[in-house]
């Protein structure tokens, strides 16, 4: 389907009036992209009767250089080099009207170290180009070159590890329940037995900002008392996220600067306060040695369906360049969306330092992260110690488990909720480590150590059999045996 | 009290052959393999001292196990750990560690709290163990 060139050339190409996007250098099926091109590859679904090269175009048009009309002033730049080129078209797997596209642009197109400049690009005005039904982003391709020009994750999983003297194991974290209503006094009593009992960290939910039941300064004081206790009752260190998302920039400084203040490890912001606000709140973690945590909240607006919005994977990317630490990146077994083999890409773009294309697991790019920090996945979210071995399966050993329900919903109390989680995972490692099948015979190493562990044994006997299977909404459209070449 | 930093600290004290096991998982994975000690046991104390250097290039886990012997023969009323170093590119750090002996009696920490501005509080955490010189605090 991938046809000649049609691009019009010379004085034709800019008599005034309105010509295909095709035509004015959109579609250049010949193209090879450079080694530093931007590749976004879009998933366009055109409305019925417009063909799929002039809706690729149309997308490479509108998120470049092009308007509606041809205009005189292009002939004032070097616009071939300005143009974004779709440069193949491929049709989606068993998605009959649905089309892959591959749009290469120029790095000069984009002002360094910037999400928000690249995002006001790619998804700046295509989104809601009439003559596609829907358009989804589903991957990019970052090059090198790009990718230098941004801090990265403030700490990374690495200095993280060193900083909380935790190695080889996932990080262990509660999200304070319920998410409105305690008072700070309340709060941090949970926050002190989740942690006495055995959990890394403790968190604030995305909504938990300053309201009426708790000002933000309460809720820092008493939090870092019941973090300072769990910690000399333990010998470990011991951090809580405090979120400091607020309705300016201003007001997020001075709650990090306080947090900063009373020695907190870690800080927390939401997906909602945009771009730039995350760029800056990772160069203030940097510069203050504190650890980044991001919770993704509203992502799922348009992240979640097949056929429109933005993938996560693309998010989690732009978070890795952002600076972020911490990304909330999906459980597999928990209660919210997460196909395995899709949550192992997101999984992949957080922690590895090069992504080789795999289509099975929804990565379409070669990604080089050039050494930049890796980002620490976070699992929450309906998750509980019974599923230890296929959380230890899915999601490997750099990820921080987070059992907020599985640790305060516990019969004998939050800290007995944590001790079986901690001891559920210490049990599963040791199990690894030795050899063990440890998948197949997770549910017997954890009635072993649950002889030892009366909080274990009452966790198994309350959430043993609970499962969340619902069938995923956004699986990769490639099966393990396709090859598709780049 | 029980000190639970490292990856076991929730299980049983591990026996020598749960020891061997994890030293043969880290020899397996090509990383060095460190004995270090202290009695000050502090959640931010890093540089424990170091039972010789790592040990690289080993096959067997039985020098390792050796070596643990001999340490506790000397530090036996001591805090005793091992790690697996990784020098990997973009690693390059500890990948495990774990506690292989502690004292009979761990006495803990004691937080100090200091007031400070506001509602403010300076917190210590201080080792009940670290009132005594180093080399007399647990016993021996």
């Amino acid at each position: 389907m991938n046809q000649q060139s049609l691009t019009v050339t010379g004085k034709e190409r800019y008599r005034s009036g309105v010509m295909e996007y095709r035509k004015m250098g959109y579609w250049e099926p010949d193209y090879v992209p450079k080694d530093t091109d931007i590749i976004a590859l879009f998933r366009i679904t055109p409305q019925d009767g417009v063909d799929e090269i002039e809706a690729a175009a149309a997308v490479a048009g509108e998120s470049s250089t092009a308007t509606w009309t041809v205009v005189w002033t292009d002939r004032l730049t070097a616009a071939e080099k300005y143009r974004a080129k779709a440069y193949r078209v491929d049709p989606v797997p068993n998605a009959p009207g649905s089309f892959f596209a591959y749009i290469a642009y120029d790095l000069d197109l984009f002002e360094p170290g910037s999400i928000a400049n690249l995002t006001a690009s790619i998804i700046g005005n295509v989104f809601g180009f009439k003559p596609l039904k829907a358009l989804r982003l589903e991957d990019m391709r970052l090059p090198t070159a790009y990718v230098k020009t941004f801090q990265g994750p403030a700490t990374g999983i690495v200095v993280e590890r060193e900083r909380l003297n935790c190695f080889g194991r996932p990080l262990l974290g509660a999200t304070v329940k319920p998410k409105l209503g305690l008072s700070g006094r309340n709060y941090g009593r949970v926050v002190y037995e989740a942690l006495k009992g055995g959990l890394d960290f403790t968190k604030d939910d995305e909504n938990i900002n300053s309201q009426p039941f708790m000002h933000w300064r309460d809720r820092f004081l008493y939090c870092m008392e019941a973090v300072n206790k769990a910690q000399a009752a333990t010998g470990e260190v011991k951090g809580t996220y405090l979120n400091v998302t607020a309705g300016t920039m201003e007001d997020m400084y001075e709650r990090a600067e306080f947090a900063a203040e009373l020695g907190s490890c870690i800080v927390m912001i939401d997906l909602v306060i945009g771009y730039t606000a995350i760029q800056s709140m990772a160069k203030w973690a940097r510069r203050n040695d504190m650890i980044l945590h991001l919770h993704r909240a509203g992502h799922s607006t348009y992240t979640r369906q097949r056929i429109h919005g933005v993938s996560f994977r693309v998010i989690a990317k732009w978070m890795r360049l952002a600076g972020i630490d911490h990304i909330h990146a999906g459980t597999v077994v928990g209660k919210l969306e997460g196909d395995p083999a899709t949550t192992r890409g997101y999984y992949d773009i957080c922690r590895e330092d090069h992504n080789p294309q795999k289509l099975e697991h929804g990565i379409f790019f070669d990604q080089p992260w050039a050494s930049l920090n890796k980002m620490m996945p976070v699992a929450s979210g309906g998750i509980h110690a019974g599923q230890m071995h296929q959380l230890l399966d899915h999601l490997g050993e750099d990820v921080v488990l987070q059992f907020g329900g599985g640790t305060i919903g516990h019969p004998m109390g939050i800290q007995a909720g944590a001790t079986a989680n901690r001891v559920a995972l210490e049990a599963m490692i040791m199990a690894r480590n030795e050899g063990r099948d440890y998948l197949h015979e997770g549910p017997e190493i954890l009635a072993k150590a649950a002889q030892s562990c009366s909080p274990l044994k009452a966790a198994l006997e309350t959430w043993g059999n609970v499962a969340f299977n619902y069938e995923s909404t956004d699986a990769p459209d490639f099966a393990p045996v396709a090859s598709v070449s780049m | 009290m029980r000190v639970t930093q490292g990856c076991f600290s929730y299980l049983p004290d591990l026996t020598d052959d749960q020891i061997k096991a994890q030293v043969q998982y880290c020899l397996d994975k090509g990383w060095a393999v460190n004995i270090e000690f202290t009695d000050d046991p502090h959640p931010r104390n890093t540089y424990w001292e170091m039972w010789g250097l790592p040990m690289y290039d080993l096959k067997d886990p039985a020098g390792v196990m050796m070596e643990l012997s001999q340490c506790r023969r000397v530090y036996g009323e001591r805090y005793i750990r091992m790690s697996g170093f990784d020098a990997g590119h973009g690693w390059e750090s500890v990948r495990i560690s774990f506690m292989v002996n502690r004292p009979k009696v761990e006495p803990g920490f004691r937080l100090e709290r200091q007031e400070a501005k506001g509602r403010q509080q300076r917190y210590v955490t201080h080792a009940y163990a670290t009132d005594r010189p180093e080399g007399e605090r647990y016993g021996s």
